[in-house]
């Protein structure tokens, strides 16, 4: 047992804290704190000239293997630069899903045409992507997904829509998950395409939602196209390319997160100070019991990302997303209990306001950052696999239970 | 970064479960109940002499192996996971805790030997029972101290006492001393003994009271009292390990409805559920093992809510076991009770889960001082 960074750590970190201190401290000082989940829309095109910024410092790819363009560090100085990163209060990161989810999936499956084409724009920060997963009858049966392509003179035409697709305005492509085969069913059938954004097939409706901001987006597909090699994997093999995408979110990102929440959690007890709410014996054990989750979130991160840098994840990081979706939505709950009848009163009339959501109906709807945390947080346990998805997970693969009928 | 045992630690605790499960695990434990015994002896006599493991933490130049909290809760681990009734907590994970952190050269020296060859057992009584008074040959003691972990049988009590000034300091006392009366204390749970320990004015020399240069006092107490929640929160976990592994075989074979009960979703759900508090506590108790040994300045923090989330871990999953057995867990010779009342009677060892709660309130400022800032604005 030792829970120590090394003395190479130490000097990463230091690398790291610099270069993102004189970056937020300087030139994009404006961006600090912006963006994020349920803040998507702050700040786009400063947040598009920061992922370029990172990208021609060498800050996007620190993980990907060195022959894709990457830079192959260590699972553990990622997860520095991503604690430093949420310490710098370095502002939402608008390439994560090119970087994270598309880059690696392409780096171990794509052709190398497709990773000379696709890897370096992401590294120098100037292609966004977005993820089509989902659709309006596959949220969590992915398999049941029914936006089609089919193959015409060396191109793909798509017909369809996906649903919940972050970034989706702004991206320049998207990864779709479609049925190539007509004739197919569930996970057979499936192929993933690699298809831009910006065309006249596709149209995009930002989705209001009970925050009053948009960070979602529905899209549809209608005659988009692609060419014919823009498939990762061979057409049919799209579930599998897919569920891949999903395993290269190693968790490097997560103590990044944490360092987030405990600004929540420590805004939530000097109101606690402040309004005397920790007067109260029962709110001052559930303050004390957020911050106790707080702790044992952070010892379960660096026990799987310790075990990780050595290899596969352990079963055990299967409930790191349950854990902290159930945290932080508590917490959002304790916030407004905390905040006894001022929890309802909003922020002032003239902070920052989002046109395109209050022009969606119902005119402005300001909400102070403790009433986001509450609202927002009840999507924590919703996107990226349902809490009832996790413990089915968990259920099966870690624990070795039969599936269900 | 390694977040886990070392080929040793694991070893050493590879060693123990080998020793506990040549006994036949929780049924040795549930012969001791069954018989109304204090311990296992057999069990005790494996570990003390044939691993050595009653001087594991005691210094090598007394006959010990000189090592640290991280393999007390490998070994505590592995005891819970079984519900040994041996003397090893008390022994060393309670007294063993307050030597190391409060007993000075020559009384590490004069307690420590009989402790390391397992000629002696020890315990630990804190809490504010029992007074100190100064005479002019030593010290006089009176009270009584309860729910004192095996201290009807042990050797050597560590017995917090309170001088008029409300000073409380650790003192060494024989088990047998003159004016020492102690009775086993009828508890639902078997497999660990509690008992009522008075001490009727017993005369102890000056030298009895634990004296480490610059630790003593409410300091050392609440440090040594901090080792040991961590060493019983490991053993928490054993138990609710052992828990969810019973339910989870029994959710394979038992069917229903023409098929396993795991493959519901209702018996999956609650099964995932205590998947995560599982392995949340043993993340928490190997940080905090570590931490005994390494990060003194977090470590009050960290044993208080190690102890708190492991307390209530181990009691959920021990509670579902039951529920998850249906009928047959509720039943005498099925196991699940014994792990039951173990949780029970554990979250009240060494403070309840609400008070370590209130301690890191405390600790966070909040409800700390109202009168105070108010009368400041």
């Amino acid at each position: 047992m030792d829970l120590r960074f090394s003395a190479e750590d130490d000097a990463f970190r230091a690398t790291v804290r610099a270069w993102l201190d004189a970056q937020l401290g300087g030139e994009f000082r404006h961006l600090r704190g912006k963006g994020g989940p349920g803040h998507e829309h702050e700040h786009v095109e400063g947040r598009l000239a920061w992922e370029r910024a990172l990208g021609a410092a060498g800050w996007v790819g620190l993980g990907w293997p060195k022959a894709a363009g990457g830079r192959g560090l260590p699972l553990l100085h990622q997860v520095i630069f991503h604690e430093e990163y949420a310490r710098a209060h370095g502002p939402g990161r608008i390439g994560h899903i090119g970087e994270n989810l598309l880059a690696p999936t392409i780096a171990a499956m794509g052709t190398e045409a497709q990773q000379r084409r696709f890897l370096p724009a992401i590294a120098r920060g100037e292609e966004l992507w977005c993820q089509g997963y989902s659709e309006p009858g596959a949220g969590s049966d992915l398999a049941g997904v029914q936006t089609r392509a089919e193959l015409r003179a060396g191109h793909w035409h798509l017909t369809g829509q996906k649903i919940w697709t972050s970034h989706a305005a702004i991206s320049d492509w998207c990864f779709v998950v479609c049925r190539t085969d007509p004739r197919s069913a569930r996970h057979a059938g499936l192929s993933y395409l690699l298809v831009p954004m910006r065309q006249p097939g596709i149209t995009v409706r930002p989705i209001r939602q009970l925050t009053g901001t948009a960070e979602f987006c529905e899209v549809f597909f209608d005659g988009a196209r692609c060419p014919e090699d823009h498939v990762v994997g061979a057409p049919g093999d799209g579930w599998r390319v897919a569920m891949a995408t999903l395993t290269f979110e190693r968790g490097a990102s997560t103590l990044g997160q944490q360092i987030g929440f405990a600004a929540e959690l420590e805004a939530i007890l000097a109101a606690a100070r402040a309004n005397g709410a920790d007067r109260d014996a029962g709110l001052r054990r559930r303050l004390a019991d957020a911050w106790i989750g707080l702790q044992v979130m952070r010892w379960n991160a660096l026990r799987m990302l310790a075990h990780g840098a050595r290899g596969e994840l352990p079963r055990e990081a299967l409930m790191s997303k349950l854990y902290w979706a159930t945290w932080h939505r508590a917490l959002g709950e304790l916030a407004m209990d905390v905040l006894g009848p001022d929890a309802e009163i909003g922020a002032e009339i003239g902070a920052e306001i989002d046109p395109e959501a209050a022009a969606g109906g119902g005119g402005a709807y300001s909400l102070t950052p403790l009433q986001e945390t509450f609202l927002f947080s009840r999507a924590d346990t919703i996107y990226a696999g349902s809490n009832e998805i996790q413990k089915n997970i968990i259920a099966t693969r870690a624990l070795g239970l039969p599936r269900g009928t | 970064m390694r977040f886990a045992f070392s080929d040793e630690q694991d070893e050493l605790r590879r060693a123990v479960r080998r020793a506990v499960e040549a006994r036949g695990g929780a049924r040795a434990a549930r012969e001791v109940v069954d018989a109304g015994g204090d311990h296992d002896a057999a069990l005790w006599r494996t570990l003390a002499h044939d691993l050595g493991l009653a001087g594991l933490i005691a210094p090598e130049a007394h006959g010990g192996a000189g090592l640290g909290w991280v393999e007390v809760v490998a070994v505590q681990q592995e005891l819970g996971a079984a519900l040994a009734a041996t003397p090893w907590f008390a022994t060393v994970a309670l007294a063993g805790a307050a030597l190391r952190v409060a007993a000075d050269d020559a009384q590490a020296a004069a307690l420590w030997p009989a402790l390391a060859r397992g000629a002696r057992t020890a315990t630990l009584a804190p809490g504010a029972g029992v007074a100190a008074r100064a005479t002019p040959r030593g010290v006089t003691l009176a009270g009584v101290a309860r729910h004192v972990v095996d201290g009807h049988t042990a050797g050597l009590l560590i017995i917090e006492a309170h001088d008029d000034a409300g000073e409380p300091a650790l003192f060494a006392v024989d088990g047998d001393a003159p004016g020492v009366r102690r009775r086993r204390l009828p508890t639902m749970d078997r497999t660990r003994a509690l008992a009522e320990v008075t001490l009727d004015e017993v005369e102890v020399p000056a030298r009895a009271r634990l004296a480490r240069a610059g630790r003593a006092g409410r300091a050392a107490i609440d440090h040594a009292l901090a080792l040991a929640r961590i060493a019983l929160a490991a053993e928490q976990l054993g138990a609710a390990q052992r828990c969810l592994d019973l339910s989870v075989d029994y959710a394979k074979v038992r069917h229903q409805f023409g098929r396993p009960i795991g493959s519901f979703q209702a018996i999956q759900h609650a099964c995932a559920e205590l998947f995560v508090l599982v392995e949340s506590a043993r993340s928490a108790v190997y940080f905090a093992g570590w931490s005994a040994d390494h990060a003194p300045d977090t470590l009050a923090d960290v044993s208080a809510a190690t102890a708190a989330y492991c307390g209530d871990a181990s009691y959920r999953c021990a509670a579902d076991t039951i529920q998850l057995h249906g009928g047959i867990g509720f039943t005498w010779e099925h196991d699940a009770h014994l792990y039951f009342k173990r949780a029970r009677a554990s979250r009240a060892l060494l403070g309840a889960p609400d008070a370590h709660r209130d301690a890191i309130a405390a600790r966070l400022g909040l409800g700390a001082d109202h009168v105070a800032r108010e009368g400041a604005t």
